[in-house]
């Protein structure tokens, strides 16, 4: 891929709302230009999506629970793991699913509104599959950093405000 | 009246015009500085963290007056490998202080009483100080935004008289970001050898270029036995709080320089010099990165500052813009306290780094990108009210760029 197009995803991974306008003044292209490789890059699937990281714990939104589970398959014939990924990715209660390396094979990031449905789900929706042979359940306690972004973070300038 | 106790020649010294403005813009809150001269990363945190290990190790102690044998060695190789420069880190490289100090006992090893340096401006605050308090003289040259703030030859040898000792070069430069390319700095070093004079060379913002590459003076033929190259680690690794810098030079000069660093300073501090060979080590990804960020960051104030119709160049190293005000009617000076008083954006005026640079003022894009957004539509809102009282001023100017967005980062 063109060094301007790796520049640009980089620039909007760090921040999406970032205006179109600034990213073409920081890149030194058109406003157009940039709208059209976006468009390109949405097109193409290599942009999936704008997603905002939010620190849920400071809302009096009901706290969320988040588990990964460690879980062992047996893979398939041809198709290996995944036609079991597939299947396991379409549960909503799942936010991430990843194949590992090591002692077991895909590591899922399920997440419900309590202890209690996410054991539910683990015990009745994911173990029971075909082609599940274990599943080890870890609950997330708090979160210090995602996606880069450290969680309460002291941010402060400590520059003076002018030097030489 | 009580007699004075300070030395004349320092009580003469004009102090720092940065200082006066410094004093107004810290008393305020809510300002958005673009008028700081360092990075706004913090260190790489590899490299704090070696600084922290360090802590935890006992290395508390002095190191040998040059630096560690380590970090000098570090150095060697990095002159190498970045500029094709042999030194020998025995007898060739010193660990100081920040580059501040190798300028100043670079200047003490060499000056007799009223030998002449050259300076062209604008430049870094202490060069004129630090002469003086040498003892030497000083020879400025204003170099022109016509020129990109090059050092012109021509404008070299006018300068020159028989007691001309030194010349101070600094580029990328402070404040202009001007750069200097390899076939123009040979046309320097062409005179520097036809009046055999010293080149103290500041090339510590030689990372942030933008432009090619950046040549080293002393690996210009002949060069490197009248040059004394100075370097650091604080604009390329964000580590100007640790206070580590470096000089090499050939070995009588640098034996000097050692001799007047043992008895003022004995050595740069242990911690900083443990994280500076991690800085050299394995720091160049994080160079690059900043690097480009600052890139960005430069298209950014650029653009911005020719829409609210303030001429400016494209300065092709460091982290400074350099533009013109003097279509605004106002001084440096009254520009820099007007807009910090009304928008509260600090730069800094151009006069503070020479008369030449008056007329000027400097913005530091060492700041995040929402900064500058938000600076320059201050910075518009300023000019273009201030456009309907003066004469001369193009009020046909675009409007700079209006960021309507709010950042993650504050």
């Amino acid at each position: 891929m063109e060094d301007v197009k790796i520049k640009l995803l980089q620039a909007l991974e760090q921040n999406q709302r970032i205006s179109t306008q600034t990213l073409a003044t920081m890149l030194n292209m058109e406003e157009g230009e940039v709208l059209k490789i976006i468009a390109e890059l949405e097109e193409a699937k290599v942009i999936l999506g704008y997603v905002t990281l939010i620190d849920w714990e400071k809302t009096s939104h009901q706290d969320n629970v988040t588990a990964v589970i460690d879980v062992k398959v047996t893979p398939q014939r041809d198709v290996g793991f995944d036609v079991i990924a597939a299947r396991i990715s379409r549960f909503p209660e799942v936010k991430g699913l990843f194949l590992m390396s090591g002692s077991y094979d895909l590591s899922v990031m399920v997440e419900g509104t309590s202890l209690k449905q996410v054991a539910f789900f683990v015990s009745e929706k994911l173990a029971t599959l075909e082609n599940v042979q274990s599943t080890a359940t870890h609950f997330i306690l708090k979160k210090y950093k995602e996606n880069g972004i450290v969680f309460d973070e002291d941010k402060t300038d400590h520059r003076l405000v002018v030097s030489p | 009246m009580s007699r004075s106790f300070v030395k004349k020649r320092l009580a003469e010294l004009p102090p720092s015009g940065i200082r006066k403005f410094f004093d107004l813009a810290s008393t305020m809150r809510g300002i958005i500085s673009l008028g700081v001269g360092e990075p706004d990363f913090v260190t790489p945190w590899h490299i704090r963290e070696a600084g922290v290990y360090s802590l935890e190790k006992g290395f508390t102690n002095y190191t040998s007056n040059k630096g560690t044998e380590e970090l000098r060695r570090e150095i060697s190789r990095y002159l190498l490998r970045h500029f094709q420069l042999a030194y020998d880190y025995h007898s060739e490289i010193l660990v100081t202080v920040g580059a501040s100090e190798a300028i100043d006992i670079a200047l003490r090893a060499v000056l007799e009483e009223g030998d002449e340096v050259i300076i062209p401006e604008p430049c870094f605050v202490s060069y004129k100080p630090c002469t003086v308090m040498a003892g030497g003289t000083f020879k400025t040259i204003a170099t022109q935004q016509a020129d990109h703030f090059k050092l012109k030859p021509q404008d070299l040898e006018k300068v020159i008289t028989k007691r001309s000792k030194a010349l101070i070069l600094s580029y990328p430069n402070n404040p202009t970001g001007a750069i200097m390319s390899g076939s123009e700095l040979r046309e320097i070093a062409r005179l520097a050898e036809k009046y055999d004079l010293l080149v103290i060379s500041d090339e510590i913002y030689s990372e942030l270029t933008y432009e090619g590459e950046h040549v080293s003076f002393a690996s210009l033929p002949g060069m490197r036995e009248r040059t004394v190259l100075i370097n650091g680690f604080s604009k390329s690794y964000a580590m100007t709080g640790w206070r580590i810098g470096y000089a090499a030079a050939p070995e009588e000069i640098l034996a000097a320089m050692t001799k007047l660093h043992q008895y003022t300073i004995m050595c740069a501090p242990i911690m900083g010099q443990i994280a500076a060979v991690e800085a050299l080590k394995n720091g160049a990804a994080e160079i690059l990165k900043m690097k480009e960020q600052y890139k960005q960051r430069r298209s950014l104030i650029i653009n911005g500052l020719r829409r609210i119709g303030l001429p400016c160049f494209e300065p092709g190293g460091a982290f400074y813009a350099f533009p013109s005000i003097k279509e605004t009617g106002m001084s440096s000076q009254e520009f820099c306290e007007k807009l910090l008083n009304e928008e509260k954006v600090a730069v800094v005026p151009g006069d503070a780094f020479g008369e030449c640079g008056e007329g000027y003022i400097r913005c530091a894009y060492a700041a995040s990108v929402e900064q500058i957004g938000e600076a320059l539509s201050r910075m518009d809102r300023f000019v273009q009210r201030h456009a309907a009282t003066t004469v001369g001023l193009n009020i046909n100017s675009i409007p700079a760029e209006k960021n309507n967005t709010v950042g993650i980062r504050p």
